[in-house]
């Protein structure tokens, strides 16, 4: 007997609960496939996954999973339109060469997107940068600025006035610590963006 | 041209199903043959995949039943230039009609239709045996489930076709070729042949293979002849290379596999466009490149996955860190292994589910 749940990250359970089982799915930078296996096995999704690192896509494939090794900045213009009815961004968006770019694309080729990333204007980076004036450095970002792959962070604030310029709408957004767990607290954009730690969107074109 | 009533030649390992759900068919590359588990019946060699293919192995035969059929235009028993024409009771000599990747896919899909098999639950093959794999999949989408192409291409680069021509002109170049007609002749242009597969060698090796196998090291020898013997060891190890293989194959034979490789251009036959090949296809895919492979590089496979994402496939994709060249799918490397069962393993279920076994 399969267990019905199994543990994957706290987030990336979040995510998962946003999915409609059945559905099919793209996860853009799946990583070792955990997400991706989770959903295959307990959304039963038709899913498959893109994954830079050499050793995630090993670990995917040899996982039964259905993943290619590429690079989101350039693979996903391949895809056709709404082909997908999820695709996933999870922790990404910030290190991609042209973030807006692949933000239109996930809607192009899926009916929704889910995009969780680090949020700059938590005021644990605030204080950082603004009163001790150092780059950030926590456990969402854990990078030294002259090693971090993220090279497009933003805030909630900058990626909620991104989706109002690609008429992209906002039907979710979780606020979670540094844990991935859901704070309640946030309930205006201002306080949310003061808050989180790191953000989650579920995305819909107009 | 049209030819009929003519001979295949096969291997089978494992044990076929009550239900013939089990059948993998591995295609072979241009110079193997249907042996691929199995001591060599010519030459005595362990079977080419052998490291691949067996109980317990990556392609499991205790689980599955293997299939390998030595391709139209070989020199192992399927009719090719060296077998008799039955019109005239000679061998076929230049009278055998050029073939193409397809014409082979034809001629497996014949033996898969004898043999009763509805649906392969695999095809796979590198190399050469990588492009009968694409053709299988555009040819035949209900035929099969699961498509390996590794270490294959969707056509045949100039490059490639240069290298091709290369041997094809050794060969030819060599009297004993006697205008293809050698073996009505008593001859054998064993010195052309030698001379094509030893070019063909090279390219199978990365640079770094070559250097770390025999850098500058000369052969049983101290210091340089300045002469024209096998002073280093690469040479003397290419002469043995071209040697033994003119003992199992058939010159003729290597020009007409050469020339359907040259001639494969899977997007050509859709308009252009490699993705039509692939139309609305449910079979799965798994391409696998190796990093050290110049010959059939992982930007060629990944030209192959590009056009499976554009009509929506589902397809898994890997590139294999080895610097062992081209010849890296015949060799023992475990993250290919691992690749590779990791795939069929996931297939396999989705396969059950869909057979509706548990």
């Amino acid at each position: 007997m399969v267990p019905d749940r199994k543990s994957i990250r706290v987030d990336l359970q979040l995510i998962a609960d946003m999915i409609e089982p059945h559905s099919r799915v793209l996860d853009v930078g799946c990583g070792d496939g955990a997400l991706l296996d989770y959903l295959v096995h307990f959304r039963h999704v038709d899913g498959r996954g893109i994954e830079l690192s050499t050793e995630g896509v090993n670990a995917s494939i040899s996982a039964g999973l259905s993943v290619i090794q590429g690079d989101a900045d350039t693979d996903l213009k391949d895809y056709p339109d709404d082909v997908f009815d999820y695709v996933v961004l999870s922790q990404t968006l910030q290190a991609m060469v042209q973030p807006k770019a692949v933000l239109s694309h996930l809607l192009r080729i899926a009916k929704r997107a889910i995009v969780s990333f680090p949020n700059f204007a938590h005021w644990r980076a605030r204080l950082s940068l603004g009163i001790l004036g150092r780059m950030p450095v926590s456990q969402t970002l854990p990078y030294q600025w002259y090693e971090t792959p993220n090279i497009h962070l933003c805030t909630i604030q900058d990626f909620v006035a991104l989706c109002r310029e690609l008429d992209i709408v906002i039907e979710a957004r979780k606020i979670l610590d540094t844990r991935g767990r859901v704070r309640n607290v946030s309930t205006t954009l201002f306080s949310a963006n003061l808050f989180g730690e790191q953000a989650v969107f579920l995305l819909r074109k107009k | 041209m049209e030819i009929s009533d003519f001979p295949v030649a096969y291997q089978t390992y494992g044990e076929l199903n009550a239900d013939k759900s089990n059948a993998i068919l591995i295609c072979h590359a241009l110079t193997a043959d249907q042996f691929l588990a199995e001591p060599h019946p010519l030459t005595g060699q362990e079977g080419w995949w052998d490291l691949m293919v067996g109980p317990g192995k990556t392609i499991d035969t205790g689980r599955y039943f293997v299939i390998c059929v030595n391709i139209l235009g070989g020199c192992m028993g399927t009719a090719g230039p060296k077998e008799i024409n039955p019109d005239t009771g000679k061998p076929w000599g230049l009278n055998f009609p050029v073939i193409t990747i397809a014409d082979m896919v034809r001629c497996q899909a014949l033996l898969v239709d004898h043999l009763g098999i509805d649906k392969l639950f695999s095809v796979i093959g590198g190399s050469i045996g990588g492009m009968q794999v694409l053709e299988w999949a555009s040819m035949y989408p209900d035929r099969l489930f699961t498509a390996i192409p590794i270490a294959a291409a969707a056509l045949h680069t100039a490059q490639n076709i240069a290298f091709h021509e290369v041997g094809r002109q050794a060969i030819m170049a060599d009297p004993g070729w006697c205008g293809g007609d050698y073996l009505n002749q008593g001859k054998n242009p064993t010195k052309g042949l030698a001379v094509a597969r030893m070019a063909a060698h090279i390219t199978y090796l990365s640079e770094q293979a070559l250097h770390r196998k025999f850098g500058r090291r000369l052969q049983d020898r101290d210091a340089l002849t300045y002469g024209f013997e096998a002073d280093f060891q690469v040479e003397s190890y290419l002469r043995h290379q071209g040697i033994t293989f003119v003992d199992r194959f058939d010159a003729n034979s290597y020009l007409y596999i050469t020339r359907a490789m040259d001639y494969f251009d899977l997007a050509a036959k859709h308009d252009g466009e490699l993705a039509q090949a692939f139309k609305g296809t449910s079979v799965r895919f798994c391409v696998i490149s190796f990093t050290g492979d110049w010959l059939y590089p992982t930007e060629g496979n990944r030209h192959i996955v590009h056009a499976l994402n554009s009509v929506a496939a589902n397809v898994s994709f890997a590139e294999v860190e080895s610097d062992k060249g081209h010849d890296a799918f015949l060799l023992d490397e475990p993250e290919f292994h691992g690749v590779l069962k990791g795939f069929l393993d996931g297939a396999d279920e989705h396969w059950s589910a869909a057979a509706g076994k548990t």
